[in-house]
Parts: C-alpha cells; sequence; structure tokens
C-alpha cells in the first residue's frame, strides 16, 4: 500500500518537474539569446542596429535596416495574397459546401499544411521563379503566401463555427441572402478571430527561414519594389552560421536577429492566442 | 431584387475559384516535385552513400541523408514523447479542477509552437557551445526535440481532453492512485499517442532551420551519437546550390524522396486521428 502512495508521490513530482522544465523554454530561449546578443549591444544602441542601412560585419558594422525591411515586405506581399483567397475558401468551406466538398478539400489542406519547408522552396525555385519573377521579394511572398494557405484557412473555418447557428438564421429567415448574412454577420461576428488568425500567420511568416531563403536574391539591400531581391532575417541568420565564429561580434549580431524574431513571434503569439482563447471560451461558456 | 442575385452568384464564384487555388496548390506543387524528380530517381539514390566526386557529377545517393534524417527524426520523437506525455498527463489529470494553471500552462504550449525552428536551432547552438559539444547527431536531435515538444504536448493534450471523466473517475472510486488511473487513460489512448508520434516524426524529417546549426553535415552515415549527421532537406538544399545540372537534379530526386516520405506520414496520421475521433463519445 505505501509504496503504490510513494510511486503516485514521486511520479507526481516528476511530472511537475517536466511541466515546469518545459514551459520554462520560453524564458531559457529567450534569455540565452539576450545573453549571447550582450556583447552586440554594449558597442550599439539599439536605434543604430535597428535604423543602419550598413551591413560590413568586418568592420564590425552591424545595421539590420535592409533584413528588417526584407522580412517586412515579403511578409506583407504573402498576407496580401494569402488572406482574400483563404478568407473566401474559409466562409465556402464553412457556410457553402457540402460534406462532399470537404471531405475532399480538408485532407489536400492539411497534406499542404505537412509538406516541408525546403519543398516549399525547391518549388519556389522550379514554379515561382521560372514563370514569375526571377528571385525576388515577390517570389518570396508568393511561397510563402501558399506556406500559410492551411494555417489561416484553419484557424478562421474555426473562428466561423463558434458562431451561433441562431445568428445566421435569424438574418437568413429576414429575408436576407446567404452571401448578406456572411458579410452582415458572419464576418463582423468573426471579425476578432479573423484578426487572431492573420496575427499568426504574420508571426509564422516572420520566422519562415529556408523557402524564403532559397526564392529571395538575398541581397542586403532594402528592396524598393516587389521584383527587387531581398533578404529577410531568417535568412541573414541560416546563411551566415558558418562563418559567425571567426568574424568578432558576428555571432552576437547573428543571436541579435534570432532574439528579435523570438520577442516579435513571441508578443505575436501571446496576443493572437488571448483573442483566439477568448472566443472559445464565449461558445464553452 | 436581381442585384443581389447576381451579388450572391458573383461571390460563391470567388469562393469556389478560391477553394480550388487553395486546394489545388497542393498538386502543383506535389506535381512539380514529381516531373522534376522522378527522371532522376535511381535506385542508387536510395541505397549508396556519396562517393568520391558525388558533388560534381559523379556516382552515389543520399542514403546517408536517409538515415540521418531518419535517426534525427526518430530520436527527437521518442526524447519528446518522454517529456510529453507525462506534461499532457499532468496539466489534465492532475491539475483537473484548477483552471487557471493548466490553461496557462496550454498558452505557453501554443507560444512555443509558434516560435520558428531557426530560432531552435539558434539557441540548440548556444546550448551546445555552452556544453562544449560538437555539430554532432545527438545536437540535432536536441535541437529538434526542442521543435516537437509543443507538437506533441498540444496534440496529446487535445487527445486526453476525448476521454470521458468518468474512465478515470472510475478509477479513482475504485482506489487507484492518480498514477494507476492515468495508466488507464494512457491504455484509452494508444492510436491517439501514435497520430502524436505520426506528427511530429513529419515535422522533424522536414525541418532545416532547427539541423543544420546543429547537426552539421556528412557524408556517412553516423555510427555514434558524437558524430555529425547529414539530413534529406539539407542534402537537397546543399545540391540545389551546386552548379552542375546533374546534382540539381539529384537535389530534385532527393526532393521527391522527402515528398512521398512525409505524404505517407501525414496521410497516415490523417486516417487514424479520424478513426480515432469516430471512437470519442
Amino acid at each position: 500500500m505505501q509504496i503504490r502512495l510513494l510511486k503516485d508521490r514521486i511520479l507526481s513530482k516528476l511530472m511537475l518537474a517536466l511541466t515546469i522544465f518545459s514551459v520554462s523554454l520560453v524564458a531559457l530561449i529567450g534569455a540565452g539569446l539576450y545573453y549571447k546578443s550582450v556583447p552586440l549591444l554594449r558597442d550599439n544602441t539599439w536605434g543604430s542596429l535597428l535604423f543602419s542601412s550598413v551591413w560590413e560585419p568586418m568592420k564590425g558594422l552591424f545595421g539590420f535596416f535592409p533584413f528588417i525591411m526584407g522580412t517586412l515586405w515579403v511578409t506583407a506581399i504573402a498576407i496580401i495574397i494569402s488572406l482574400p483567397l483563404c478568407l473566401l475558401t474559409a466562409i465556402y468551406l464553412a457556410e457553402y459546401a457540402g460534406t462532399t466538398v470537404k471531405k475532399i478539400v480538408n485532407p489536400l489542406v492539411s497534406l499542404l499544411a505537412g509538406i516541408p519547408p525546403v519543398i516549399f522552396g525547391v518549388w519556389g525555385i522550379l514554379f515561382v521563379v521560372e514563370f514569375t519573377t526571377g528571385y525576388s521579394v515577390l517570389a518570396g511572398g508568393i511561397v510563402l503566401a501558399v506556406m500559410i494557405f492551411p494555417l489561416i484557412v484553419s484557424i478562421i473555418t474555426e473562428v466561423f463555427n463558434t458562431i451561433p447557428r441562431e445568428l445566421k438564421d435569424a438574418s437568413l429567415s429576414l429575408g436576407a441572402t446567404k452571401w448578406e448574412t456572411v458579410r452582415k454577420v458572419i464576418l463582423r461576428k468573426a471579425l476578432p478571430g479573423i484578426i487572431a488568425a492573420i496575427v499568426l500567420a504574420v508571426s509564422r511568416a516572420f520566422g519562415e527561414t529556408i523557402a524564403v531563403l532559397m526564392v529571395c536574391g538575398n541581397v542586403p539591400v532594402a528592396p524598393k519594389s516587389v521584383f527587387d531581391p531581398g533578404y529577410p532575417l531568417p535568412a541573414l541568420i541560416a546563411n551566415n552560421y558558418g562563418e559567425m565564429l571567426s568574424v568578432p561580434l558576428y555571432d552576437s549580431a547573428l543571436l541579435y536577429a534570432a532574439f528579435l524574431l523570438f520577442v516579435i513571434i513571441l508578443v505575436f503569439n501571446l496576443v493572437s492566442r488571448i483573442i483566439l482563447n477568448r472566443l472559445e471560451r464565449r461558445i464553452s461558456g | 431584387m436581381r442585384r443581389r442575385k447576381f451579388e450572391e452568384q458573383f461571390f460563391k464564384l470567388l469562393m469556389v475559384l478560391s477553394t480550388i487555388v487553395v486546394a489545388g496548390s497542393l498538386f502543383l506543387i506535389v506535381g512539380t516535385i514529381v516531373v522534376k524528380g522522378l527522371p532522376y530517381m535511381s535506385l542508387d539514390m536510395l541505397t549508396k552513400t556519396p562517393e568520391g566526386g558525388f558533388y560534381s557529377g559523379k556516382e552515389g545517393g543520399v542514403l546517408n541523408a536517409i538515415i540521418g534524417s531518419l535517426y534525427i527524426a526518430g530520436g527527437a520523437t521518442i526524447l519528446g514523447l518522454i517529456i510529453s506525455i507525462p506534461v499532457a498527463i499532468y496539466i489534465n489529470l492532475y491539475l483537473k479542477g484548477k483552471s487557471f494553471i493548466p490553461n496557462t500552462v496550454r498558452m505557453c504550449f501554443d507560444v512555443l509552437f509558434g516560435i520558428p525552428s531557426i530560432v531552435y536551432g539558434a539557441f540548440g547552438f548556444i546550448l551546445m557551445i555552452y556544453l562544449g559539444m560538437r555539430a554532432s547527431l545527438l545536437g540535432g536531435i536536441i535541437a529538434v526535440t526542442l521543435l516537437v515538444i509543443p507538437i506533441l504536448i498540444r496534440t496529446l493534450d487535445e487527445i486526453i481532453s476525448t476521454v470521458p471523466r468518468e474512465l478515470h473517475d472510475a478509477a479513482l472510486s475504485l482506489g487507484a492512485t492518480r498514477w494507476e488511473a492515468s495508466k488507464v487513460v494512457l491504455r484509452h489512448i494508444i492510436p491517439g499517442i501514435i497520430t502524436a508520434i505520426l506528427l511530429s516524426f513529419g515535422r522533424a524529417i522536414g525541418d532545416v532551420a532547427a539541423v543544420m546549426f546543429t547537426a552539421g553535415f556528412s557524408d556517412n552515415i553516423p555510427a555514434s551519437l558524437g558524430e555529425p549527421a547529414a539530413s534529406l532537406p539539407l542534402a537537397i538544399f546543399f545540391q540545389l546550390s551546386s552548379p552542375s545540372a546533374e546534382v540539381q537534379g539529384r537535389a530534385y530526386a532527393s526532393a521527391f524522396i522527402l515528398t512521398v516520405i512525409v505524404l505517407v506520414i501525414t496521410v497516415l496520421a490523417n486516417i487514424l486521428s479520424k478513426r480515432f475521433s469516430k471512437h470519442k463519445i
């Protein structure tokens, strides 16, 4: 008897320890990356790091502006392409499509979610770069747009499913067409959820590395048009890890870039998860 | 009135077209890979490691990368499970009633799930320098484990929450300790655990950014945890950057291999999770 209780107590403590360890990963990653960026931050101000365009690691000049702009361009293009397509798809799946269509489309979307980034990159080189725009932020944006399809579609469809049936029925019974119901009732009700989905998609796009690196051109100058090449932050980290230990402060600069990504994505994720959790609680409670 | 009907039809058409684009993009991607990769496929690609001059177009295959990827993804998934199953049990079965703490913990994993693999790679790299390790199979496994823990915990958490509460309560009321009752629940969710394993494995085998810092690359199949290990995505990436058309072709063939592996895993996971959700009450 005693042994059973003892076993339960020990295992309970072990599980608690594992839970605490895995939760504290958030803090550990943040602290580790910050600790490694301290040498860079000692010599430079945040302002000069974020807004200077001079990137000459050999001379100790680290301006992240071109890379930040590269990330912003690629992300903006991806969202602009992806959002309307995904919103319409989600509306179709949630409100119009019959079971057969759903049974075909849903597995396809989940298969798309499983395709590894490097495959998107190869496809980007063979298809997007070849047939459209060359190595540019536009090509990066198109590849990213396809990569975030499954994320946006699945979250927005879920949000639509949280909207009470009665609201739609009331609108339809007053003589509104289905589209009018969607536009005036469902979209308005789903707005916070849609915003949360966009924020999540943005943070996903910020961090995407290899696929974007393969099609963006990687020129460290801030892009001026969609046809210019760009050099997003994650690509900078991935491309230079090899030589980062041989140049002073270079490793610190790259890990500072990782720290920036981490903080931005952490905040974005927190915000959207809080919104989505609220929505969920509203229907369950 | 006619304008309203027209608007309805117009947007319905737009929706159907969007759905075709979104769902069809999968065929476009897989189609491109198959068309480009299949002509370069050969038995050698699957069964041989790179021989001398492989990267300038001579004999060999990518067996080193296939095995390396299986080792990394397998090791990370096993290590991830050892951490994730207890955590999922703890937040669902031990912390019940106190809803603030489990929800905060869940939120942490949601956030960790959103952290990109390049950040895990960079963190793994810092960890390795701190521990004085070199790029190795073990380093890759550790970095990828960090990456799959949130995936595993989120999936397991969802699956455990579908188990009827009564099952757990019945075990407790018969005098079982919390751990014994948890074992009852665990036995009930075995198919779900397999789904979680497949999801984690599929994600781990396709990831580049976490392994490029930590696992290194090698033309040999790693014989121990301390040796650097190649991975399939990284092999694709390196071969693509070669100027030789033959080597680029092999990159397409490697991409074909990776795509097939990942598609099989994802399909299996989908079938299993559907079968599992049929049994929930």
